[in-house]
């Protein structure tokens, strides 16, 4: 078998057990959380006989290891299974959110990728000098800022001085492609803000070590220009630990939306997820956290499989 | 007279440096240096480390490495001032009317791309082949220098060639877009002896063909000396003479230039074996962990007290995985390992305190074997603390005995490795082994990193301090010159096996096994000719390279 494919099929089966762990952990930590699903229903107005019998309901009164066994059994059969507080199918009200969430990841990463690799490499070309210092300064400023902080400010600007966006990002299904896009353009500057400058700095630090090796030095003599000895020299060879940072970068842009979509109301998985705690909704928590995990592990996955494409010595041994 | 190709008048050359407790501060590093090279003509420039032979070769393509800056005088390539030049101008003068070949192809090679693209790149880049030509071009260069399948190598990444062959790859770079000049920087220096040879040969072989100029860098003059049309000799920045190459190596005139041509002057006198070996190597068969082949098959050897083993062999050979064995690194897979009336046990955990203070080892990079941040008097005395328990003024008094024996004085005591030069940090290292009083010291390479001059000195310590201390030491070199000098008993490996074993002078004296004879035969030797005369008269040549 060729060490690639042997490689993924360890990796997914390494994978689908990590799976089952991270759902174990998410189960266990809800168990140990004050409070249930019932409880949460409630509220103020729970009586000892009423909170009893919607838990009866609710199956919450059956052993732990059932409940998450039932779930594991309905998951591995394609049933998401329904939510405790509502009765709704979680499976399609995760499609929905999930959609939403891809979307404005999507366009996030669409921008902030290229932009922050353009900028790592621009910040090489002019090292130590004023672009390199701008491009570290401004997205270093923009990394150390709270999101809800970069978001407000930008809804402060853009929305409510200049009116050029709103501050409600909202994508009812039907509406045009550009107005969508116009609509989730803040979120979308945020996020970017967000994971920009982790993704240039890496480019620029992975692109600075691999110019101090001695081909970088026979390209300078060869007579190319700079630009052309960083993108055809420095850059191939600088992939493997961009694409690693990159990938961590957009697992964050799909799990960690949490925040933007409250500020800017969005309907997504961060939403609904937070609701879901909030009701102590366990099959609702579980699903979504692994399918959050699942997501982390596939990019992890892709990530590792690019650098060892990007590797000649692993793709064309001896 | 035409004017020449490369006209070097009055250059300087300086950089920046940063000591640990001052001011950065600008030093000149190379002081007003004249040359010309005539096209067509090979210029060596010959030189200990620091005498700036590189930052000069360089200089010839306006290029200062690292934080090197060109500060004054004048370059003319083909007419032209190029330290006054544009950085466009300077572009189209690098890898068009000047190429460069490094000492280390396997680190000059991008590791991500094919041989060809790298190898034509230059060529192309620069307008002065079509991609089609260019290629031709490098298939040509790849067969002129005999490199195998010249059709098809090109299309391999520089891992898939071996060490000796990408070095020529480098060469067919530096000669693809048709120089007028090619500087060639130690080309065969991190090359084994057998495969040095070769290069050599094809290297000489394409500047006659070419009919390209070149400066050779080397400090190697034996190696320069069957190149070169003209010589100069270079120390510390400054010209110390210059000649034709048969002046400079049969009627050096300078006093430098003599001690360079005449270097390893030391006559050591092979010592007979006595009674019972102080270490035996008994039928050792070894191989790394998770791998399915012996790197060590069936050795034995002997080393009686007192004495020195020399074990010689190309890169591969086994002779550092000999040591590994000998020291409980790598446990054998068979065989023993006598040692001082006693076996010792495969694996160094299990070792007693005496096994390993009586079993010391020196490195070839001894600025890598000292922890930087450690002082001279530290890193002697921690073995003295460590095995005798000796602490205070009784400590410090054994360090600087120890400096003493070394010939540096205790007044090195507080100082730390970056202050010492090369020479001096191997000699700590050999104080530091002898503090534990041993009675084997295995030296891998400890010469190696050193000036010719420098390494000689060492030498002459080991040999000294070998008479005072009564030790026995297991020499692990490539070195066949260091060999003479040191050595009373010889073991040539070979491909995990010992190829040949005795005193100094039988392994030394024909009949020769094929092996030897080449590895002796490869040696470069001070005169003109030798690298022809050799090639015709070779029985074996390097395997593969």
């Amino acid at each position: 078998m060729h060490p690639i494919l042997k490689l993924v099929a360890q990796r997914l089966a390494l994978g689908i057990l990590l799976l089952f762990a991270a759902s174990a952990l998410i189960f266990g930590l809800t168990e140990i959380l004050p409070g249930d699903a019932a409880q949460a229903q409630l509220g103020q107005t729970a009586t000892p006989e009423n909170l009893a019998n919607l838990r009866e309901e609710m199956g919450l009164n059956r052993p732990a290891l059932t409940r998450y066994t039932e779930w594991v059994g309905g998951m591995m059969t394609g049933d998401m299974g329904n939510a405790l507080s509502n009765k709704l199918p979680i499976g399609e009200q995760i499609g929905k959110r999930m959609s939403a969430t891809l979307f404005l990841a999507f366009w996030a990463a669409l921008i902030s990728v290229p932009f922050a690799i353009l900028l790592g490499l621009l910040a090489v070309r002019y090292l130590n000098r004023w672009p390199d210092k701008l491009i570290s300064g401004v997205t270093l400023a923009s990394i150390s800022l709270p999101e809800f902080m970069l978001a407000y400010i930008l809804i402060f600007i853009f929305s409510v001085t200049l009116g050029w966006a709103p501050s409600f990002a909202n994508i009812p299904p039907g509406m045009p492609l550009l107005e969508k896009l116009h609509s989730i353009s803040l979120p979308i500057a945020v996020l970017t803000m967000v994971v920009l400058a982790h993704m240039m700095r890496m480019t620029r630090a992975a692109i600075l070590n691999v110019m101090q090796s001695a081909y970088i030095e026979t390209a300078e003599l060869k007579g190319l220009s700079t630009f052309e000895v960083i993108r055809k020299h420095a850059f191939p060879n600088a992939i493997a630990p961009i694409v690693n940072v990159v990938m961590i970068n957009l697992a964050y842009l799909v799990v960690g939306v949490v925040v933007v979509e409250a500020v800017f109301a969005y309907p997504g998985m961060g939403q609904y997820l937070v609701d879901a705690v909030v009701k102590r909704d366990v099959p609702v928590v579980l699903t979504s956290g692994v399918i959050f995990s699942a997501i982390y592990i596939i990019l992890n996955m892709v990530a590792d499989i690019v650098s060892i494409l990007s590797n000649p010595r692993l793709r064309h041994p001896k | 007279m035409s004017t020449p190709l490369l006209s070097v008048r009055g250059l300087k050359i300086g950089a920046t440096i940063y000591p640990p407790d001052a001011k950065p501060h600008d030093i000149e590093i190379v002081h007003g240096v004249d040359f010309e090279v005539e096209a067509g003509k090979v210029l060596g420039l010959i030189g200990e480390s620091g005498a700036g032979k590189s930052t000069i070769g360089l200089a010839a393509m306006a290029y200062g490495r690292g934080g090197v800056k060109l500060t004054g005088g004048e370059v003319f390539v083909n007419g032209r001032d190029v330290l006054q030049s544009s950085r466009s101008d300077i572009r189209k003068l690098r890898g068009a009317e000047v190429t460069y070949v490094s000492q280390s192809a396997a680190a000059s090679f991008n590791p991500a791309k094919k041989i060809m693209e790298q190898v034509i790149e230059a060529a192309v880049s620069q307008g002065k082949f079509s991609k089609a030509d260019a290629e031709a071009r490098a298939i040509d260069l790849f067969r002129k220098l005999d490199l195998p399948e010249p059709e098809t190598i090109g299309n391999r990444f520089p891992h898939q060639v071996s060490g000796g062959q990408l070095q020529r790859c480098m060469t067919v770079l530096a000669l693809c877009p048709e120089p007028d000049l090619v500087v060639f920087d130690e080309p065969t220096t991190a090359l084994d002896v057998t495969t040095q040879i070769d290069v050599l040969k094809a290297i000489k072989e394409a500047i006659r063909d070419t009919g390209v100029a070149a400066l050779y860098i080397t400090h190697d003059l034996a190696v320069v000396a069957q190149v070169s049309d003209h010589i100069m000799v270079l120390r510390q920045g400054e010209m110390v003479e210059y000649g034709t190459a048969d002046q400079i190596i049969n009627q050096p005139k300078e006093e430098y230039t003599k001690a360079l041509v005449s270097v390893r002057s030391i006559n050591h006198v092979e010592k007979k074996p006595e009674g019972e070996p102080l270490l035996r190597v008994e039928n050792i068969t070894a191989r790394y962990r998770g791998t399915k082949f012996d790197v060590l098959k069936n050795i034995n050897v002997e080393l009686h007290e007192g004495q020195t083993l020399a074990v010689v062999g190309e890169s591969g050979s086994g002779k550092s995985t000999l040591a590994r064995v000998i020291t409980g690194l790598l446990p054998a897979k068979e065989g023993h390992v006598h040692f001082a009336g006693r076996d010792l046990s495969p694996d160094l955990a299990s070792r007693s305190g005496d096994d390993l203070r009586e079993l010391q080892m020196i490195y070839q990079m001894a600025d890598t074997a000292m922890n930087p941040r450690q002082t001279v008097g530290t890193i002697i005395g921690r073995p003295i603390e460590f095995y005798f328990g000796l602490k205070g003024a009784e400590k410090q008094k054994r360090v600087k005995e120890l400096l003493d024996e070394i010939e540096m004085g205790d007044g090195f005591i507080d100082r730390y490795p970056a202050e010492l030069s090369g020479g001096q940090k191997q000699r700590v290292c050999i104080a530091r082994a002898l503090a534990a009083k041993p009675k084997l010291i295995i030296c891998d390479e400890v010469t190696s990193a050193l000036d010719p001059l420098v390494a000689d000195g060492i030498l002459k310590l080991l040999l000294d301090l070998q008479k005072i201390e009564d030790v026995a030491y297991l020499f692990i070199t490539h070195d066949i010159a260091t060999v003479r000098a040191i050595a009373d008993s010889i073991a040539v490996m070979y491909q995990g096996e010992v190829a040949r074993y005795g005193g100094k002078t039988d392994v030394l004296s024909p009949p020769f096994d094929d092996y030897t004879d080449l590895l002796l035969s490869s040696v470069p030797e001070m005169k003109l000719g030798w690298l022809e005369s050799v090639i015709a008269t070779r029985k074996m040549t390097s395997g593969g390279n």
